[in-house]
């Protein structure tokens, strides 16, 4: 983590005049998530969008952009760290290709919601919160994603799916692996 | 914008009206289940059939029947179509010119829907949610012109206090007396926030509304600020809620190009404008301080009060802090009066409630009736009953935060008193309908599994104390505890109930003592003889 700071700090090695901080990476999207800090006017109080942003282009919050975000909000490495770990939809480790996200909320659990969790877990071999070691699929569970109507109900990459069992959600999931 | 114009808005809204309208259901429930290519094969039947003239495709908010989506409804003719399909939805437009339909139809005067009373909900499933135009047809924006034109915010307030309307996030708090609070605090800058972080598992009913009428949400809350003195305004929703939080942004750009946000609102001195926040998945940000710590861009903790946020809230200031559905019933009392609204309801609980009715019950769905009405019409008459000839064993209101209320006591009426009598709260308004099947020790395990993993972390009887009690109920499940691991339990409850920092760890012990209230026995059953003998407090456990 400490290289990371100190490549942070040091000024670019060339730096253009319009340029603005660039970040030694070169990766792009550091540029994207600088435009968006400053539309919110690098207001510290923006802290969660700039978060939201960053994952969203990442897919995952690493050490080094939360020091980026950190460095440009002149806030404590700490204090984002911090929000980044309290709140769970934020990670800080990558995500498989595929996720699928079962709610867990009450109306799905007495639906049989568990019973989807643990048919994809003795399938996939790994636990809610973890991703197959190919990194093909991540297995997620949701606090409850307000679809109560048409419980249990699972997220495919994004996808709200109804009415969804055992049987459904592995070949769902099969398809992934599959392909 | 003044009056003329917004009138004139409606005008043309309304004469643009055709004489037939599909109203497609496009919110989240509906959505899931393809009511997108529902809507563009209703288009295209109707463009090919060369009705464009007479029919309007309309996309609308939640038509609550969300088990049967999606839904198409055709008016006037009063039918309403379920569980459409893209390939079904043309033989509905054919109906138009005396072809019969291929999708199943159901009554639109049901129980289910002739029981409801309709105030928030009043535009869900009429207007379409992404045009303005839409909402201000249906009378929208005009109570924010009354209040600013012709009311002091003094007379704001004190008409508030007598509609009698109490909050809707759960604890039923006097809004009248929050807003007179906050209007009274000194101080030049002031905040509103509307708190559309609906976390408690099981309940979609700020989800529906934010996403079938943005826009009285929006004006409720420009006549809160106008009655605190606020002109800065926050919408904290949950990031579970995609689509609401579109249209809600939607909704914010279209008041702003219509100045019915911004600055100088009908040409008036009062200024509001209103940001999104968007959640980022903590259970505990639903607690007013810890949600203003969100706002804040912090780890969402909650904090001692006083001083309450009425006085020292969002950034020190002075603020304003109502539940979504709150918001959504102001337009209304100011349109119809504090008096039409004081006369629906119970004595001490005045209006109506939003539930989101689901579970192992037959119409899952969104109902909205009025305070006092018993328990048995709601799960009885308008629900369905237990699908399958299933047996209703109990309703759990509240969520993590509230009780199971036993089928003996379905006559109790639901307001705040009657359903905190029975151990239960109000809560927002998730209602969850639980059948023979389902075992209450399990239920109990599931909600302290849900606080222990929401515990904040900050006050050590909520932090530590919830994984305790989880650890015995898990204990109990495995059938590996005894009566004085249950007298533990039911000690831990009480300490954590009574020592804990903020509303959560308040609350958390709630399941667990309405569980061992009304099925003790349950737990007993579980229960492993004490090879000590010491300490038994209670019958000889059962030995199986």
């Amino acid at each position: 983590m400490s290289d990371n700071l100190t490549a942070i700090e040091k000024p670019p090695v060339a730096p253009k005049p319009d340029a603005g901080t660039k970040h030694p990476s070169g990766d792009k999207r550091f540029k994207i998530l600088e435009v968006h800090m400053k539309k919110l006017q690098f207001k510290q109080d923006a802290l969660i969008e700039v978060l939201h942003k960053a994952q969203e282009l990442f897919g995952y919050l690493e050490d080094d952009v939360l020091l980026f975000v950190a460095h440009h909000l002149k806030l404590p490495p700490s204090r984002v760290y911090g929000v980044a770990t309290f709140y769970h939809f934020f990670t800080l480790k990558p995500q498989g290709q595929h996720t699928c996200v079962v709610c867990m909320g009450t109306a799905c659990y007495v639906k049989g919601a568990d019973k989807v969790v643990e048919a994809v877990q003795n399938q996939l071999k790994i636990k809610a919160g973890e991703t197959t070691p190919d990194n093909k699929v991540s297995l997620l569970t949701a606090r409850c994603i307000g679809a109560c109507g048409i419980a249990p109900a699972v997220v495919y990459d994004g996808t709200v799916t109804p009415r969804q069992t055992p049987e459904s959600t592995v070949e769902h999931i099969n398809n992934w692996v599959k392909s | 914008m003044i009056l003329n114009d917004l009138i004139s808005v409606k005008e043309k809204e309304l004469a643009a009206q055709k004489k037939i309208v599909l109203r497609c259901c496009m919110a989240a429930g509906c959505m899931s289940s393809d009511s997108k290519g529902v809507k563009e094969q209703l288009e295209k039947a109707v463009a090919e059939a060369g009705l464009q003239n007479e029919v309007e495709v309309r996309g609308v908010g939640c038509m609550k029947l969300c088990c049967e989506g999606p839904l198409v409804a055709v008016d006037p003719k009063n039918e309403l179509y379920i569980k459409v399909t893209a390939e079904n939805a043309p033989s509905i437009v054919s109906t138009l010119k005396g072809g019969k339909a291929s999708a199943e139809q159901t009554d639109p005067n049901a129980a289910f829907f002739k029981k409801q009373l309709s105030i928030v909900l009043a535009n869900s499933g009429i207007v379409n949610p992404e045009r303005i135009e839409s909402y201000i047809a249906a009378d929208g924006y005009l109570a924010l012109h009354e209040v600013l034109n012709e009311m002091s915010p003094k007379d704001v307030v004190e008409t508030m206090t007598k509609s009698g309307l109490r909050g809707r996030g759960g604890a039923g708090f006097p809004t009248g007396l929050k807003w007179g609070t906050v209007a009274k605090s000194p101080g030049a800058k002031k905040y509103v926030i509307c708190n559309a972080d609906e976390g408690d598992p099981g309940a979609f009913m700020d989800r529906s509304v934010l996403e079938s009428d943005p826009h009285s949400v929006l004006e409720g809350m420009a006549i809160a600020a106008y009655a605190v003195g606020a002109d800065q305004g926050y919408l904290y929703v949950r990031a579970e809620y995609p689509l609401a939080i579109a249209r809600l942004q939607l909704a914010i750009k279209q008041a702003k190009q219509m100045s019915l946000l911004g600055a100088g609102i009908f040409e008036s001195p009062f200024n509001f404008n209103v940001e999104i926040r968007i959640g980022a998945g903590a259970f505990v940000c639903g607690e007013e301080t810890a949600l203003m710590m969100s706002v804040e861009g912090k780890r969402g903790t909650p904090r001692p009060r006083p001083p309450f946020p009425a006085e020292s809230g969002l950034f020190g200031c002075p603020t304003l802090l109502n539940n979504v559905e709150t918001f959504a019933n102001v337009p209304a009392i100011y349109r119809n009066g504090a008096e039409w609204f004081a006369g629906i309801g119970t004595e001490k609980s005045k209006g109506t409630k939003v539930f989101a009715l689901a579970g192992k019950i037959k119409n899952t769905g969104l109902i909205e009736v009025p305070m006092g009405t018993p328990l048995r019409t709601i799960v009885e008459e308008m629900g369905g009953g237990a699908p399958d000839g299933g047996k209703i064993k109990a309703v759990q209101t509240g969520g993590p935060s509230g009780g199971c209320i036993p089928s003996q006591h379905l006559d109790t009426p639901v307001d705040y008193e009657s359903l905190g009598k029975l151990g239960s709260i109000m809560g927002s308004g998730g209602m969850i309908v639980m059948d023979e099947g389902t075992r209450m020790v399990d239920v109990a395990r599931f909600f302290m599994e849900f606080c222990m993993d929401e515990s904040c972390g900050k006050c050590i009887p909520c932090r530590a104390g919830t994984v305790q009690m989880h650890n015995i109920l898990d204990k109990i499940l495995k059938r590996k505890a005894t009566a004085r691991d249950l007298a533990k339990l039911e000690e831990l409850c009480d300490m954590v109930r009574n020592t804990s920092l903020c509303g959560l760890g308040q609350t958390a012990p709630n399941p667990t003592m309405s569980t061992l209230r009304f099925f003790r026995n349950e737990y007993e059953e579980l229960l492993q003889p004490d090879t000590f003998g010491a300490g038994a407090t209670h019958s000889q456990p059962a030995t199986k």
